[in-house]
């Protein structure tokens, strides 16, 4: 067990491109810690550096305390599951999991009790005999997790270990993984893309984005209270629709003006969000979640009106995407003016509404639901 | 689909096949199966071009010949000499090269090509090249360079007549000359080993040796079973070297069974003797080929 903290890290590849720059992550002795962002921000190189497969440009990487930026992988008591796995091929499964324990100079005794624990846990005894070519993907993801495991590594680092599985088994093995980090209480760092792996498994999840974090929080928190747009953006789906209006001042307090709709803004919303009233009378974002826009009653007095361009239904719930005389831009640019079709603007509706392109629908929001962020995407606290 | 369909469907595609299969099989019959049943058939008369003897069936006369023929078990012990030798000495020569120029450091395309050369080069030329290089007397350089490594303590032999040195001096050159293609091979096994392997061997706690050992020679196996295989092939059929450099002199110490079997056939006309040795020759690789089958099947279960 042990804790993990960057301090400063940074990276640049030698081609010149700077991967990672200024990360600051503290990891406790224990925690499971979600590492998310999309392909290509970083999460894989942060990974490595903290495995000795790759060096840092900058900074320190301390595990216990101790710095360990100059220590080859094997003296940094780590293990890895791999995207892809990369278990022995000319190995059996006992092979396999034997493999980390002879390296450790283990005795024979230990290592067999090691290997029948394991493989009693990940329920591996069928497969013991076999070589990884005859098991299926399943198997062989849990044949690479219980490598990791019967080394009793100092941590676990996980990069997108059930990426190459599929929808239903993926669900599946994402709740053993959180019941078995649990269970042995090793500190994990978790690499995903899936920003659903990372809500449901982690202890906090951190976000990432172009090599620099851009919130590490509980994943509730993250929901709740995102720290800016691209963070809204990124965790739920569909993402927080991002509207840009006016934020104007109302007999005492302040409204938003959504197309024909004012909103009045909660007591509870100022109070949370105080920099809101030094906003008066300038443009902002207004974050709206998908699913907390629903259809007008009948009888209602004021609602927004949008046509539907497309609409998708999941069963449970059906996904309309509209078009809005409201100004919608995109997360992960919001200040930038989107050329030809602004984005749409996506409602959950819960249960089915059957409806098609070109239909018109009445849309009704509570106001207590909205997210402020100003122009540059910063929430406004 | 009923049974008799079946087997008319097949008929018909055998035919397409063997139509297609036809000049291959055509040029297989004559230019390999049918010298070699000729040779087999010949080994078991006493055909001599020249002889006043009537051509007549002796049975496996000609094989006790050859088998308490001195010189021939000298060619034989020679061949297994040179193989034995050859063939550790130049995998291992070659995989360490392979191994140096696998570490993607700069000059890789120039190394790589100045160790191939040699492959190009036919062996013939090569040998010539290699008998001004074991020219005897100090002024050879081979000697000016032991000479030099030795600080002057070098006596100048004259390798290829030195009953002791000229099959080392054999040896020596066909390394050179057969190395760079074991190692384009070797090399081309070790680019197919995923990186990945490596990274997981190393936080494995697997050193430079333990990777070595647990990850490039059980993946570079199927490359190694080939190299070896052909290696020895080509070190029993061992011949231009022989024949240009040394003419299986002196006094037998460099002597082959390929050399044996041309000197019977070309210089004394014993076409059924030398059918003899060319069958025992056959059976020796035929025996290494199923080795290697045998290897290799080996190989395919363990995936
Ligand atoms: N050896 C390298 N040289 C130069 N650039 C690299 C190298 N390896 C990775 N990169 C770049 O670094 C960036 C981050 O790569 P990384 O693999 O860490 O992304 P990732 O977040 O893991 O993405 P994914 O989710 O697709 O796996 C990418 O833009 C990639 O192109
Ligand atoms: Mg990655």
């Amino acid at each position: 067990m042990a804790s993990i903290s960057f301090e400063h890290v940074s990276k640049t590849y030698p081609d010149g491109t700077r991967v990672i720059d200024g990360l600051d992550l503290e990891v406790g002795d224990g925690e499971l810690l979600v590492l998310v962002g999309p392909s290509g921000c970083g999460k894989s190189t942060v990974l490595r550096m903290l495995a000795g497969l790759e060096d840092l440009s900058g900074g320190e990487i301390r595990i216990d305390g101790r710095v360990v930026n100059d220590l080859l992988p094997q003296r940094r008591n780590l293990s890895m599951v791999f995207q892809n796995y990369a278990l022995y091929p000319h190995l059996t499964v006992r092979g396999n999991l034997e493999f980390p324990l002879k390296m450790k100079g283990l005795s024979r005794t230990e290592i067999d009790r090691r290997v029948r624990e394991t493989a009693a846990m990940l329920d591996l005894d069928a497969l013991l005999d076999r070589r990884p070519k005859a098991l299926s993907g399943g198997q062989r993801q849990r044949v690479a997790m219980g490598r990791a495991i019967a080394r009793e590594a100092d941590a676990f680092l996980m990069d997108e270990p059930l990426s190459n599985l599929d929808a239903r088994l993926r669900v599946q093995i994402r709740t053993e993984i959180a019941a078995l980090q649990a269970r042995l209480g090793v500190t994990t760092i978790y690499v995903t893309h899936d920003q659903v792996e990372a809500m449901t498994l982690g202890q906090r999840v951190a976000v990432m984005r172009g090599g620099r974090l851009q919130q590490v929080a509980p994943p509730w928190e993250i929901y709740q209270r995102p720290s800016n747009s691209f963070v809204a953006g990124f965790i739920g789906t569909p993402g927080m629709n991002l509207v840009r209006a006016p934020l104007d001042s109302s007999n005492g307090g302040l409204c938003v003006r959504l197309g024909d709709v004012r909103l009045t803004l909660t007591a509870q919303a100022l109070a949370d969000q105080p920099g809101l009233a030094d906003r008066t009378g300038e443009d902002v974002l207004i974050g709206i979640r998908p699913e907390d826009i629903c259809l007008a009653e009948a009888g209602a007095t004021s609602a927004l009106t949008a046509t539907v361009r497309t609409a998708e239904s999941l069963g449970h719930e059906t996904l309309l995407h509209l078009d809005s005389p409201l100004t919608t831009v995109a997360a992960d640019a919001p200040r930038r003016v989107p050329h030809g079709e602004p984005p749409a603007l996506i409602a959950a509706l819960r249960g089915h509404h059957p409806s098609r392109p070109g239909d018109a629908v009445r849309l009704q929001l509570d106001p207590a639901d909205l997210y402020f962020f100003a122009l540059d995407g910063e929430a406004i606290r | 689909m009923s049974a008799p369909n079946a087997r008319r469907r097949l008929n018909d595609q055998t035919a397409v096949g063997l139509l297609l299969a036809g000049p291959a099989m055509l040029g297989l019959f004559l230019f390999i199966l049918a010298p070699f049943l000729v040779a087999l058939a010949l080994a078991f008369t006493n055909l001599r071009l020249g002889s006043p003897l009537p051509l007549e069936f002796v049975g496996v006369k000609q094989f006790e010949r050859i088998f308490t023929d001195p010189d021939f078990l000298r060619a034989l012990s020679n061949n297994l000499l040179f193989a034995s030798t050859v063939v550790p000495l130049q995998t291992a020569l070659a995989l360490g090269l392979a191994l140096l120029l696998n570490r993607g450091l700069r000059g890789t395309v120039v190394f790589r090509t100045l160790f191939f050369m040699p492959v190009v080069f036919p062996m013939s030329l090569v040998a010539v090249v290699w008998v001004l290089i074991y020219a005897p007397g100090p002024e050879g350089m081979m000697n000016g360079f032991l000479d030099l490594v030795t600080l002057g303590a070098w006596e100048p032999r004259d390798f290829l007549r030195d009953p002791m040195l000229a099959m080392p001096a054999l040896m020596l050159l066909s390394i050179w000359q057969g190395a760079g293609f074991q190692m384009v091979i070797l090399l081309a096994g070790l680019q197919q080993i995923p990186e990945e392997l490596y990274e997981a061997a190393a936080l494995d706690g697997a050193g430079r040796w333990s990777q070595f050992r647990h990850v490039t020679l059980p993946q570079l196996r199927n490359s190694l079973v080939f190299v070896v295989l052909v290696t020895s092939i080509l070190a029993f059929r061992l011949f231009d070297q022989v024949q240009i450099m040394t003419r299986g002199g002196p006094d037998g110490a460099t002597t082959t069974v390929i050399y044996e079997a041309v000197q019977a056939v070309f210089t004394r006309q014993q076409v059924a003797r030398a059918s003899a040795m060319t069958v025992v020759f056959f059976l020796l690789v035929l025996a290494l080929t199923w080795l290697q089958r045998r290897l290799a099947r080996q190989e395919r279960e363990i995936g």
